[in-house]
Formats: C-alpha cells, sequence, structure tokens
C-alpha cells in the first residue's frame, strides 16, 4: 500500500509540466487581478467610487459582476459605497469595496461601525501620497490609518499587505476568509505601483468555503428577530461589548500572523519593509550582499497582526534594522516597539509618491553598518542622542542601544 | 540577469502597448516580467512613459536607479531618460521625429531608428514603437522572436486584427535594423 | 388613561371582551419606548406596525434604524433591524435591496437624519429609484441631543442652538425635502401626512401603506414625510405642540400626496424636471 506522501510525490507536477505552466502564466494588471480574485472568491457585492489609482478595480467590477448576475453599484461617494457594502454585508453577503487613501478617510466612519457591530468586509485600500488630496503617486502614508483605527474607538482590523500582483490575488481571498471567521472587516493594503502594475500571475483561484451564519438579516421568519448594531448606552454593557471586541483581536492576533523571511539565515542586518517597498529591499539586498554585507528581508504580511514577536526574536541576534518604507516612517513605530531596543532600528523612506531606489536603499544600509561597527567598537558606550534633522529623505535613527536592554536581551536570551 | 527598458514618448506613440508586449513575449520564454505605466510623477513633463523589467528570477524593485535601455520616441523624452541609461545601456532614438540630436551621451549605444519609415516598411507608418521594440530586441536579445511575434499575434489580434500583419511587419524592420553589425 | 391590551388570540375565555377593536399589532414589542411623554414617534410606530401586520411583511422586513430618537426603533419591532451611520440609511437600505431582491426593505429617519447629514445618500438612493420605502419623520428638531436646530426648523423658532429664532440670513430656509425628491423619476411615492389629529392619523397611515404597497408591487423609491411634534424640544406641553403642529408647521410644510407614478416610476425619458417654459429654438 503506497503512503499518502509516495502519491503525492507522484502527482507531482514534473518538471515540463511546470516549466509550460510557467510559460502559460497571464499578465494581468494588480487592480484588475484583486478584482478578478475577489469575483472567483465569491464576492456576491461591490460598491465603488472612482478614485485613482483604483478606478481599473471599479471598472473591472462594472463589467464582471453584472455579467454574473451579482451586483455592482457605483455609489454617489465613498460614504455611499461602504454604507451599501455594511447593509449588503449585514445581510450575510460577501462584499467588497475599495478606494484610494482620500476615499478610505471618507469611510473611516462606517469601517468603525462594521467593527462595532461585527459586520464582514473587504476594504482595498490602493494607497496614493497624501496628506489632503495629495498626489497619485504610490505611497504607504495609510500605515498608521489602516493599523491604528480609521474611525473613532477601541477596534482594530486585520490588514494584509502584498508585495506582488499574485500574492495580492491570493490575499484577496484570505481577506473574505478572515472577515467571516472573525466577523470583522479587512483590509487590503498595496501602494499604487501594485494597483497599475502588471506581473505574470498564474490563473489560480480560490473561493472560501461558505457559512450559514447565526447573526445575518434575513427576515424574521420562524425566528426572533436579529439586530446588528454597535450602540449600547449603558456602560456597563458596552463595556462588555468591548471586552468580547479585544478578545476576538487577541484570538487573531494568535492565530493570523504573517509575515515572510529572505536571507535571514546569516544575517546581521535586516531590512523590514512591506508591499512595493520590500521588493525595493530585495534588489538593495542582492547588491548589498555582493558587497559582503550580510542582511536579509523580514517581510511583514499582515501589517495589524504586526509580527512582533517573530521581529524581537530575530532582533536579538542581529546588529541592527533598517526599515524602509514609502512614507516619513509609520511602520517603523510598530518596528521600534517589537524590538524594544535590542538593536538600532534606522528608517529610509520617500514620499509624495517618490520610490526609494535600491541604491538609495543600499546607502543607508552602509550607514547603518558603518554607525553600529562605530558602536560595538565603543564597548557598548551609551551614544549622546544625536540632534538629527527629520528631513523628507533623511536616514536617522530612532533608537540607541543601552546596556540595559543589552543586559535584559541576555537575560531573556538564557530563558 | 535582470533587465529594465523604459518606453518613452507621446500619449498615442503605442508606448504601453509595446511594453506589454515585451512583458508578455518575456513570459513566453520563461522568465519573468514587470510592467509599469507612467504614473504619478513620472506623468509630469509632456512624456508618457512605461518601465519594463524582464528576469530570469523573481523580479525585485520596480525602480530602477538606471535603466539598461531607453526608447525615446520624442524630444522631451530623450532630455529626460537619455542621463538615465546605464553606462553601456542601449539608448534607442526615433531618429524620425529627432532628427540630428543626441543623448550627448559617449558611454551608451546610441542607436538612431528612422521609426515611421522603418513601420510603413511593415504597411502601417504608426507603428512606430514596435518598431523601436524589434530594433531592442535585435540588439539585446533579452527574450527571443518568436515569443514576441507571438505576443503580437495574441495582443494585437484581439483588438485590431486588421493591423497584425503590419505590427509583425514592424517588427521584423526593427528587428533587422537593431541587429548587432558583424564584428570587423 | 390606562391602555388595555389584552391579547387577541385570548379570547372570550379569559375575559377578554366580546368585540375587540384595538390591540397592540403583534410586530410591535410589548413594552413602554424611550420616547418623551407626547412624543410623535409612538403613533408612527404604530402605524407602520398596524400597515406591516396588513401587508403581511414583518417576516421578510430588514430595516434600518437611523441616528436620533428613532435609533432605538428595533427595540419595539419583531422584525430584523440594522443600525446605521446617521443619515446613511438610504446606503444600507441601497446594499441590503441590491443583494436580497426578496426582502421588504425599510428606513425609518428623522430630519436630521434624512434632510441635513444624510441629504447626498437621501437624493441618490431616491435618484437610482431604489425599491426601499423610507419613513421620514419631520419633527424640526434634533431631538437625541436635546433640541438643537434643524435643517427643517421653522423660521423664528427658537432651539438651544438658534437661541433668538431662526433667522434666514444667518441659517438659511427650511428645506422642504420631499418636494425636492419628488422630482426624481426614480421616485414612485412622496407624500406628506401628519399625526396633528385623528383624521389626519388616518391619512398618514393610508400613506404608509401606499409607500409599502409600491415596494410590494415592483415600483421604485417611496417616501413618506410624517410631520410630529417634540414638545420637550419645542418647549411646549402636549397639547401646545399639537396645536402648534397643525397650525405653522403644517402651513409650512403642506400636506398630501406630492407625487404617486407607482409602478411606473421611471419612463425613460422622464428626468422629472419641468420643461423650460420658453424653450430656446
Amino acid at each position: 500500500m503506497r503512503t499518502d506522501r509516495e502519491s503525492d510525490l507522484e502527482a507531482r507536477p514534473t518538471a515540463a509540466e511546470l516549466d509550460t505552466a510557467r510559460r502559460s502564466r497571464v499578465l494581468m494588471k494588480g487592480n484588475q487581478a484583486i478584482a478578478e480574485a475577489a469575483v472567483q472568491a465569491g464576492c456576491d457585492a461591490y460598491f465603488g467610487y472612482p478614485i485613482t489609482p483604483q478606478a481599473e478595480l471599479l471598472e473591472w467590477m462594472a463589467k464582471r459582476m453584472p455579467e454574473l448576475g451579482r451586483v455592482f453599484v457605483q455609489a454617489e461617494s465613498e460614504l455611499g459605497a461602504i454604507n451599501m457594502a455594511l447593509g449588503a454585508a449585514a445581510t450575510g453577503a460577501r462584499v467588497m469595496v475599495s478606494s484610494s487613501s482620500p476615499g478610505i478617510s471618507l469611510m473611516a466612519e462606517a469601517m468603525s461601525y462594521m467593527a462595532g457591530s461585527g459586520t464582514p468586509m473587504v476594504l482595498v485600500n490602493i494607497m496614493r501620497a497624501g496628506p489632503g488630496l495629495g498626489g497619485i503617486g504610490p505611497s504607504q502614508s495609510d500605515y498608521f490609518q489602516a493599523t491604528k483605527g480609521h474611525g473613532h474607538g477601541d477596534y482594530r482590523v486585520p490588514v494584509l499587505a502584498p508585495d506582488s500582483i499574485g500574492e495580492a490575488m491570493e490575499l484577496t481571498a484570505t481577506s473574505f476568509e478572515l472577515a467571516e471567521r472573525y466577523r470583522t472587516p479587512v483590509m487590503l493594503v498595496a501602494d499604487g505601483i501594485l494597483g497599475q502594475a502588471m506581473e505574470p500571475v498564474e490563473l489560480r483561484f480560490r473561493m472560501p468555503e461558505r457559512h450559514a451564519f447565526d447573526w445575518a438579516l434575513t427576515g424574521a421568519a420562524g425566528r426572533p428577530a436579529r439586530i446588528i448594531k454597535s450602540i449600547d448606552l449603558d456602560p456597563e454593557v458596552l463595556e462588555n461589548r468591548n471586552l468580547a471586541l479585544q478578545h476576538k483581536y487577541r484570538e487573531i492576533a494568535r492565530h493570523e500572523v504573517r509575515w515572510e523571511g529572505w536571507q535571514l539565515e546569516d544575517a546581521e542586518f535586516a531590512i523590514v519593509a512591506y508591499g512595493t517597498a520590500a521588493r525595493v529591499a530585495r534588489s538593495a539586498i542582492a547588491k548589498a550582499r555582493e558587497k559582503g554585507i550580510k542582511v536579509g528581508l523580514f517581510r511583514p504580511i499582515t501589517l495589524w497582526p504586526f509580527p512582533e514577536r517573530q521581529l524581537m526574536r530575530l532582533s536579538q541576534r542581529l546588529h541592527g534594522i533598517l526599515t524602509v518604507e514609502l512614507s516619513s516612517g509609520q511602520m517603523v513605530e510598530d518596528v521600534r516597539l517589537a524590538v524594544e531596543g535590542r538593536c538600532p532600528v534606522a528608517f529610509h523612506g520617500r514620499m509624495g509618491g517618490m520610490v526609494p531606489t535600491p541604491d538609495e536603499v543600499l546607502g543607508a544600509l552602509k550607514a547603518l553598518r558603518g554607525r553600529t561597527e562605530r558602536a560595538r567598537g565603543e564597548s557598548h558606550a551609551v551614544a549622546p542622542p544625536r540632534a538629527e534633522p527629520v528631513h523628507a529623505h533623511a536616514t536617522y535613527e530612532h533608537s540607541e542601544t543601552t546596556p540595559w536592554v543589552h543586559e535584559r536581551a541576555r537575560r531573556e536570551g538564557r530563558r | 540577469m535582470e533587465h529594465s527598458v523604459v518606453f518613452a514618448g507621446f500619449g498615442g506613440q503605442g508606448l504601453l502597448f509595446a511594453g506589454q508586449v515585451l512583458a508578455r513575449a518575456a513570459i513566453k520564454d520563461g522568465l519573468e516580467a514587470f510592467w509599469i505605466p507612467s504614473y504619478g510623477p513620472e506623468m509630469r513633463g509632456g512624456t508618457a512613459s512605461c518601465t519594463v523589467i524582464v528576469g530570469d528570477g523573481p523580479i525585485g524593485s520596480p525602480v530602477v536607479d538606471r535603466f539598461d535601455a531607453a526608447v525615446t520616441m520624442n524630444l522631451p523624452s530623450l532630455r529626460k531618460f537619455a542621463p538615465r541609461v546605464a553606462p553601456g545601456g542601449l539608448l534607442a532614438m526615433n531618429t524620425s521625429l529627432l532628427g540630428k540630436e543626441t543623448g550627448g551621451r559617449h558611454d551608451v549605444d546610441e542607436l538612431h531608428l528612422l521609426c515611421t519609415e522603418l513601420a510603413a516598411r511593415g504597411g502601417d507608418d504608426k507603428l512606430v514603437t514596435i518598431v523601436a521594440l524589434g530594433a531592442l530586441v535585435g540588439r539585446l536579445g533579452w527574450v527571443t522572436p518568436g515569443a514576441v511575434r507571438a505576443a503580437l499575434r495574441e495582443m494585437a489580434g484581439r483588438k485590431r486584427p486588421e493591423i497584425v500583419e503590419a505590427d509583425l511587419g514592424a517588427f521584423d524592420a526593427g528587428l533587422e535594423a537593431g541587429a548587432v553589425p558583424a564584428a570587423t | 388613561m390606562t391602555l388595555h391590551t389584552p391579547d387577541p388570540a385570548a379570547g372570550h375565555a379569559s375575559g377578554a371582551p366580546a368585540r375587540l377593536v384595538y390591540h397592540r399589532p403583534d410586530v410591535l414589542v410589548d413594552r413602554s419606548t424611550h420616547y418623551c411623554p407626547g412624543c410623535g414617534h409612538g403613533i408612527i410606530h404604530r402605524l407602520l406596525a398596524e400597515v406591516m401586520t396588513e401587508l403581511d411583511l414583518p417576516a421578510h422586513t430588514i430595516a434600518v434604524a437611523p441616528v436620533g430618537c428613532a435609533v432605538f426603533a428595533y427595540d419595539y419591532f419583531k422584525v430584523d433591524f440594522v443600525e446605521a451611520p446617521h443619515g446613511r440609511a438610504p446606503a444600507v437600505a441601497t446594499g441590503i435591496r441590491r443583494v436580497r431582491p426578496e426582502a421588504f426593505v425599510l428606513t425609518y429617519q428623522g430630519d436630521g437624519d434624512l434632510a441635513a447629514i444624510g441629504t447626498a445618500e437621501i437624493v441618490h438612493a431616491a435618484a437610482r429609484g431604489e425599491r426601499i420605502t423610507a419613513i421620514f419623520v419631520n419633527n424640526g428638531i434634533y431631538g437625541m441631543t436635546g433640541g438643537q436646530m434643524a435643517p427643517t426648523t421653522l423660521l423664528g423658532q427658537r432651539t438651544t442652538s438658534s437661541p433668538s429664532g431662526r433667522d434666514a440670513a444667518l441659517m438659511g430656509y427650511p428645506i422642504r425635502i420631499t418636494e425636492m425628491l419628488a422630482q426624481l423619476p426614480g421616485v414612485s411615492y412622496a407624500a406628506r401626512g401628519t399625526i396633528a389629529d385623528v383624521a389626519s392619523i388616518g391619512k398618514l397611515k393610508a400613506m404608509i401603506k401606499r409607500a409599502c404597497q409600491v415596494q410590494i408591487e415592483g415600483g421604485g423609491f417611496a417616501l413618506v414625510e410624517a410631520l410630529s411634534n417634540c414638545p420637550v424640544g419645542w418647549g411646549m406641553t402636549p397639547e401646545q405642540s399639537i396645536e402648534h403642529l397643525k397650525g405653522p408647521v403644517v402651513e409650512a410644510f403642506p400636506v398630501g400626496v406630492i407625487v404617486d407614478r407607482g409602478k411606473s416610476a421611471m419612463p425613460a425619458a422622464d428626468t422629472g424636471c419641468p420643461a423650460p417654459a420658453h424653450p430656446e429654438a
């Protein structure tokens, strides 16, 4: 009798088959790939409003959803779109909304209501540069907004950040899964480059399993009426609702952390970056390795829950971390919280729609290495804090390693 | 290996299309590809452009410090991208429009192409950027001509089947014009 | 006065009256409301409940609660309810309608919700001709937050945020939003009634019923504006507030059916706008 493993091996595609599959991939634009992945994931209804650089997502849905007898509505505003989503999702439908940064700000209100009332929905943000109307260039400056809350109140939503179009397609299905499993809005964030670019992708889709919801509004026939709401004017009752939400968030943080490590095995330095910045980092790392710098990539895929324990453990054996973002430095705050001073954390970012180049990142990495070598040479002496100006393009260090932290890290390492 | 090229010129010269044909050809050759249109700050300054990166491994950065090749179809794009070609790289120029202009670089391979005239040879003098694509492929060989022809048939065939032959003709004319002259 | 509301199913044996002329509609929950003494919401709730019962709607109704005094409407009706952010009920109802074509979809909104913060949502739901029924309770004030000026507050009316009375020069004019919406071709039915007296209450019920029937028959958007009172917010006794309602309020907001296009709400060529009197050649 054959073991499963043996038959698995036999079922594995041959090299020739793999090569054929590779050559038959199709070129797809990020916005369209996300839209089609949502269609294939069983999205019942899409609501949107035009905004650059996500318009192709809306346009794809405008064509595809009616073809399949599903719901597409171009709303009067982002407020309209997300509240339509709220209504449709309250009936148990699988719902998606997409927009770009300024539109997401308008949606903040309903995100809070949906988090508070436990309404599942997938919201895509193809981020552009702000603040205000800003520009249409790629950006990651909505990290705070996505991970620390869009609207008011104590709530979180899972935030997924792909770094390729293929991964964006897979994470679209994952977003629906998480939304329904935890009864929560989920955000999929990508910057304008991932929305506008084309890459070869395999047309491999995933439809998350459908579940019957015991909360969905379907008409109170033969059962007590159901209510989906976030209001509770009794503080004790509302505190309990909040405690239940926090319990849910702990569960999500326990089970749903996703990240990727690359070339970390022998790394003395790590670049922490997500999305397009992670791709720039890969190129910079390849160049750095050619020059003998042992550096790897730590790429958070869930921005919330942030892979803090994984990064904390990694930081114990690193000489330094460089965080790269298309922002003034937002995720770097979570990096610092995770690292807790175990190693220096430097930052390099660009704003306004500019994207750091691999050479820029390499330069920032070399600067970090120089500083950490000097610091180690000075036998753990505490360097006086330097007053460095925070410029748009500045590479600056956020924290200095202190002997106290080394001591604690050593103790924790022993345990 | 990883190669980057920017196609730049006026909107309507078929730049985005030519870039997509190259990316699609790369897939047919079993390579990786990344295509990004002029977008955000790039859109300013009178040029439309797209960048294509092809490689035999996963494509890293979508932005590059220096392009391995630049296809410049008008004066603003020549001015903008000539300085950004890597030393030893290719600067392909649409001489039909650029006349005696040069990129002012002595460390790059400057290729002058009478794109309009070469395209006319294929049957449609508007297919200028396909000529340039042919020259790029003939010069650098990042992808096989067969893969480009197959990609052209699929992509042009879908929307404008009547110009597929002209596209193929323009590509072949460019391929010949770009071919590296035999060493003397 | 105490109202006895015996169980209609109990019959003679339990000592019920021989001929039952008044009882609580089954769809209403047997509990006292949070509304202030003399408030009109209770009457409008009841009218809606009677209509829903008569049209056999409760089992497939999905209703949308607003933000405002009626935010707790879901506590009083035995139907599925979702709470909308302030003003967004028509958008929420649109989402429900589109994925649940078989449901009876209802919004219940106040004048701050519908005619101020939610104007974009109500106008566009009406413009799309969404097959939903909106019950719009207009009492000319923000009751929930303590009696501030609403978009429908009468000129000269004192509120906590217009302490010297509403001055058109500074605060603009009251909005007759039902007339505005009635212009849109997607609107099947638009009417304004009031709870000012028994006869009006009967007419208001007929309007609500028609607005629900239009949806059942497959028409477009239906809206009933119910002029109501707010004794506490207006600083009046309930009796005074009813007199005020009958007088200046009805004067500013004329009662009647404004449009009833029925099922044929949306003739493609009808933009809903009257043609110019002297069109240019």
